[in-house]
Order: structure tokens, then sequence, then C-alpha cells
């Protein structure tokens, strides 16, 4: 069945901070809705429907937060909908407004995510005890750093290629105003010696926890030809696994693999790596900018760590990955895989400023969240797909 | 009586902060000065409380007005049996309450003494102000009838915690309400599947029971009931020994809120000699830096007068000595 073609008209985020106590919750939307419109140049009455996207309530303590957020998103009288796939929501929420727009029901959706950490505790809230188990819980970072070790034992990678991850992203952070973390004297050395939190994982190779939103808005092609310059939406998968099975491969996870099998597969893409200008992965901790290297192709298995440290996904490499600086420098969770797919889309439409990938034709947006079960991204490109 | 699943409190809480921004914000900030503000909207109706954006055109607002602390019942629901924490702890009605210049309505309890009679729709209404105010919704401490108030105050419930201004403390009555704190509390009674109280009641004898699925033979621990892979029901129960190896592991060197083990501590997948899963558990009785993928481990139990129906009746695991399993042996379990 054909989609219709589908394009991003405008990005917009906030300036990601650990505590915005400046802005209400629907402050803070507001904040990245306004400069999405803008950048769009649509206002109220040009929106056919609003799709927002946040992680677990918990990290708020706020249930259904989207009935409240109504008013702050011009969705009254319009159609509403929330999305929920922990932390790759960012993604599969703006999955889910290109769907109404490719399937042909709407022309203009806005589509916003968001998480303002501040007002809870992440770790609190991933760490909650159940009764009859055990207490050894700690945090998304105690959940994947066994994982990164699993990864390490089998590509026998460098132990310094992490860091090596951690200063690149930090460092283009720092040419990103809106990021979090903007920090431009970072080096491998200087990584490598901060603590060990979650051993393999140090501090430094740890994601912030931020307050943040980002908004975009998703038109139909008439709209797209009328935009100055959209972000055209060349392949969309989502693919899903549960946390544990016996055999699961916790490291390159089967549901990963499939989801960048079929986005590869709808753009005619054969050679990722020489095919694809840009990437904005999901990248909490340091490691996983190889681990998903390899599973969404980029790379053979046990390979992505060789790419990474030749230098091939720095801002001057064959495949510049994160150049915004990523989820290691700015994660309002609910936000960090929306935001991944807006700056894929930026560097397509030439938007991205001091971190600007030269020439960038073809991107990838790309988010994971709960155990690696949920996995959602998307390639947009500059030109209309044919 | 057919075997019942066990169940158990599960009780979670955290002090949420709001940040209420410029609107509410000025609303808390009048309450503690025992006023009330709405916000005017675009078509000129008066919302109280205030709105941060118009309901009709989104467009953010920020022209907020004086209202009156009285005003009309436009329609309430009785509370015969009043909650924890909720405004008045004698019978009560929760109203809609439509204040002298809003457009709008706003819920709040009346107190009519725990006489429900006295309470109706149409009813005038006038605010009870709260002993010391704070800069918080509940600086109303609930409504009562302009005719005829009841004789006594209302038993309320704890004052909520002090708001926070950018400069508490100052006595400034221009310093503004930034941030407000929300108790959230969660009482859950979790049941365990009839799978699940099985091993569990078998743990409290010192056994590890799992569960072998019939179609792909693999050996869950704890068992599920049914094959996440093949969707079958798992009813062969299988008794594992207490050894086997680690897989892999993280060492836990930071604190964190709601933590139970001091840190540093290894927390580690350990796979049981005849399992096909591994489940996550601490490994002490070396060095951390001692703890290897693949070291052979075994269960050190707790005194059997500790046992109960739990996976902590095993403290940890710890190394038997062996030789270490070979990477291949267990490379397809990580
Ligand atoms: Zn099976």
């Amino acid at each position: 069945m054909a989609k219709q073609r589908a394009a991003v008209l405008g990005t917009g985020q906030t300036h990601h901070r650990s505590k915005r106590t400046d802005v209400s919750m629907p402050g803070l939307l507001r904040e990245a809705v306004d400069r999405a419109m803008v950048d769009a140049d649509v206002g109220w009455s040009d929106i056919d429907a609003v799709v927002v996207g946040k992680a677990p309530d918990l990290f708020e303590g706020v249930m259904m937060p989207e009935l409240f957020l109504a008013d702050a998103l011009g969705a009254n009288g319009k159609p509403l909908l929330r999305v929920h796939t922990a932390g790759s929501v960012g993604g599969s929420t703006a999955l889910v407004a290109a769907s109404l727009v490719q399937s042909g029901v709407h022309r203009r959706v806005l589509t916003v995510a968001f998480e303002k950490q501040s007002e809870s505790n992440a770790m609190w809230a991933l760490s909650i005890r159940v009764p009859f188990t055990m207490p050894v819980g700690a945090g998304a970072g105690g959940y994947f750093a066994p994982h990164v070790r699993s990864y390490l034992r089998r590509s026998g990678a460098p132990e310094h290629v992490g860091a090596v991850v951690a200063a690149k992203d930090r460092r283009n952070g720092a040419l990103n105003p809106h990021a979090h973390l903007r920090q431009s004297d970072i080096t491998v050395d200087s990584v490598r010696a901060s603590q060990m939190l979650w051993d393999p994982i140090r501090y430094d190779e740890t994601c912030p926890s931020s307050d943040g939103a980002c908004a975009m808005v998703i038109g139909d092609e008439r709209a797209g030809d009328d935009s100055p310059a959209p972000a055209w939406i060349h392949a969309t998968a989502m693919r899903t696994e549960p946390t544990t099975f016996a055999g699961r491969d916790q490291v390159n996870p089967q549901a990963g693999k499939d989801a960048a099998t079929e986005l590869w597969r709808q753009a005619g893409i054969t050679d990722p790596l020489s095919q694809v200008d840009t990437a904005e992965i999901y990248v909490p901790f340091s490691w996983f900018e190889p681990m998903w290297l390899e599973n969404l192709g980029f790379a053979a298995d046990g390979e992505g760590w060789k790419l990474t440290e030749a230098g091939e996904t720095a801002l001057t490499g064959r495949l510049p990955v994160n150049p915004s600086g990523g989820v290691l420098s700015s994660n309002p969770i609910g936000a960090s895989g929306m935001l991944r797919f807006s700056e894929a889309a930026k560097q397509v439409m030439g938007r991205a400023g001091d971190y600007q990938v030269d020439g960038a034709r073809t991107a990838l947006g790309h988010a994971y969240g709960g155990g690696s079960q949920y996995f959602s991204m998307w390639l947009v490109g500059a030109v209309k797909p044919t | 009586m057919p075997e019942q699943p066990l169940s158990a409190p599960l009780d979670i809480g955290f002090d949420y902060t709001r940040s209420v921004g410029p609107v509410l914000g000025r609303f808390m900030t009048a309450l503690a000065q025992r006023r009330v503000l709405g916000v005017r909207g675009s078509d000129g109706r008066v919302h109280v409380p205030p709105v941060e954006y118009d309901p009709g055109t989104a467009e953010p607002l920020d022209e907020l007005v004086d209202v009156a602390a009285e005003g009309t019942v436009v329609s309430w629901s009785w509370t015969a049996d009043p909650l924890p924490g909720q405004p008045v702890q004698r019978p009560f009605a929760w109203a809609l309450i439509r204040l002298d210049g809003a457009d709008t309505a706003l819920l709040h309890a009346v107190d009519t003494g725990g006489e429900p009679t006295s309470v109706r729709s149409g009813q005038r209404v006038r605010i009870r102000w709260a002993d010391e105010p704070v800069g918080h919704i509940r600086d109303i401490a609930y409504f009562v009838p302009v005719t005829d108030p009841p004789a006594d105050a209302a038993p309320t419930a704890p004052a909520p915690p002090a708001a926070t201004s950018p400069e508490p403390g100052t006595g400034d009555d221009t310093a503004s309400v930034d941030t407000v704190i929300t108790p959230v509390h969660l009482n859950y009674t979790h049941s365990a599947s009839l799978e699940e109280s099985r091993y569990l009641r078998a743990l409290a004898d010192g056994r590890l029971l799992g569960q072998r699925c019939p179609a792909c033979g693999k050996v869950y621990i704890p068992p599920r009931g049914a094959c996440p892979t093949c969707g079958v029901p798992t009813t062969d129960e299988v008794e594992l020994p207490d050894t086997g190896i680690v897989t892999t592991f993280c060492i836990v060197n930071v604190p964190f809120l709601g933590q139970r083990i001091k840190p540093p501590y290894v927390g580690a997948y350990i796979l049981l000699d005849g399992a096909d899963i591994p489940f996550l558990h601490l490994v002490l009785g070396c060095e951390v830096s001692e703890v290897r993928m693949g070291m052979r481990v075994r269960a050190a139990w707790k005194p059997r007068d500790e046992w109960s129906t739990t996976l902590e009746n095993i403290a940890h695991f710890e190394p038997t000595g062996e030789a270490d399993a070979p990477y291949a042996s267990y490379a397809h379990h990580l």
C-alpha cells in the first residue's frame, strides 16, 4: 500500500537545562512548539491534529499529562493523541504524527515530546523495588552497563573507544546553542579520568538529566512543495521485542536489526555507510554508538568501534554521528528521541548552524527505549522521494 | 482450596516539585496574601483558577484580575468518608464553585459541619482561609455556606509542604511563588503469578524451581507460566541447583535515592546450571575487581530461620573457586 509523501516543515526545541523552573510544564512545551511553528511558517488554523509523547508518568508524577496540556498545544477541538514507548517515545511520536499525514488523514500535524526531569528523580523511578525480587536495580545505567560489558567482550573493542564517543559528542554539543552540556574542552583523557559510576560506564560517558522539549510540524506533499526547505520523509520503521527471553541478544537486539533492514529497504539503501550523510543515533551511554552502528548495519558485527576509533563518526568523518551533541549532551528523556529525528531533519534542511554537516542530503534519526525493546527510526532527505 | 497467588504491599511515594510558571505563580502568590486571581481570556471571560493558555485561541494569557472570596455552588457531590489528605476530614461536599467575578468554576471542598442536607446547587459560599497561607491552593482551607455556616472549624489534613519562591523568607510580598511541592503516594497490592508463587514458596523451602517449555525445551527461572518465544503454556517443573556462572555484570559505584545495598557492589546476571535465562543478583565473597564473566558461583543462603517467599533468601552469590566457564558456553546468553 503506497504511502502519501510527507515532509518536516519546521522544527523547534527548548534550551535544555538541568532545571527549567522559569516555566511550567505547558510553558516548556510551548517554547518548542512556538519555535517549530515559526520555523514551519504556520499558524494554529493550519494544524489539523496534535501528537504528544513523553516517557513514563512516574518520571513527573502526572497521570495523562496530555489532558491538561490540551490548551497549551492548541488541541481543543482537534484530535490529540499521546504516544508512549519509554525512551524511544520521541521517535515513535514523530512516526505516529508522520503516519497521520502519510495515510492521507491530515494535511499538517503538530508533534511535540518533552520531559521535565527536575520535577522528579528518574533514577528513583527506574529502581522501584517490586516485592519478592532482589533489590539490585540501579537505574538505566545499572541496567545497561552489563550489556556494555558484553559488547566489550564480544567485539574486543579497546577500552578507550567509549571515551572517544563521549569527548566527540560533548564537543559537538558545544557547537549547539540548545545543548544542556557544552564542553568544548573535554578530551578523551579527561573522560577516562572521570569517576566510574556503573563499571564499565564512567560519569562523562553518561547522559545528563535535562528539562526540555522538542516539536515539529509535519505536512503533506503540497505543504512540502510550498516549503522553502523541507525535510522529506523517505522511510520510517518501528519494531519491538520483549525485555527478556532465553537466548535474547541484549547487545544487538533483533528488533533493532529488523527495523533497520526495513528502513533501508523502504529507502532503497543498499550500503548505508556510503549512502547516508549523517546520523542522529540515540546514545545515552557512550558505548551505544558502536553498538548501534552495528545494529543499524553501518558496520559488521563487532566492527562498529573501528569506525568510531578511526574518527569516521566525528563531524568531519565519513558518517558524522550526533553532530548536535546527541543524548550525551542533552537528555530530556521523553524528548530525546524526537531531538534525534528533528536534528536529522535540520541537517537536510541546511539549518543546523555551527554543527551543519557539509552537503548533508540524507540523514538518519534513531531512538530506542525500555530495555532496548523499542526501536524507531526515520530517514529524511533534502530531495522529494520518487 | 485451590492454590492462591502470593501478594505483598508495594508502596511508593515521591515529593514531586512543580514549577508553576508565570500565570499560576501569580495565582499562588496572591493566595498567600488571601486574594484570589483569575485570568481574562481572549473572549473576555475570567477563568478561575487561571489558565496559562486560552482554551479557544491557544494564545498565552497574562491579564490577571481579582475576583471575590465568595461565590455560588454550580454543582456538588457528597463525600461521606473522606480519604487521608483530602481538605476536610469529616463528611463534606466536593463542589464546583463560581466565584463572583469569575466565569468558570473552581473545584474545592464545602464544609457544612458534616451535614449532607445543608449543601445545594445555587448556594452562596465563602472561603475559609488557612491559618498560615504559604502560596498553595490549600491556602483556601475549604468553603462554608454564607448563611448558617457550621459552628465549629472543620478538621483539616496536615498543611502541604511550603512552596518555594526565588527569594524565600524575605517577607517581601512581591516575591512570587516559583515552585510548589506535590507529594504523591501510591499504595498497590502486588500479586505474583501462580507460577511465580510456586517458585517463591519453593524458595521458602530453600529450593530453586523453574519451568521447562514443552516446545523449545528452554528452562526459565523464575517460571512465567508461558514461554515468551513459543507462546505455549509451561507446566513442566524443574528443580535447579544453586550453582551457576556470572554471564555479565556491572559494578555499581553510584549512590541513589531508595538504594537498598551500599555501593560499591556487583550486580550480576547469574545463569544457574541447567537454566536458559539468567537473573540479576549480588556477587560478594571476593574483591569487586576479581568478578569475571564466566566465573563459577554458588548461592550463599541466609540462615534458614530468615527464609520467606523471596529471592532475598539468597544473600548473595560467591565464587566456588572452580575454573571459569569458557566464553563459547555462555556467549548466546549475553
Ligand atoms: Zn518455548
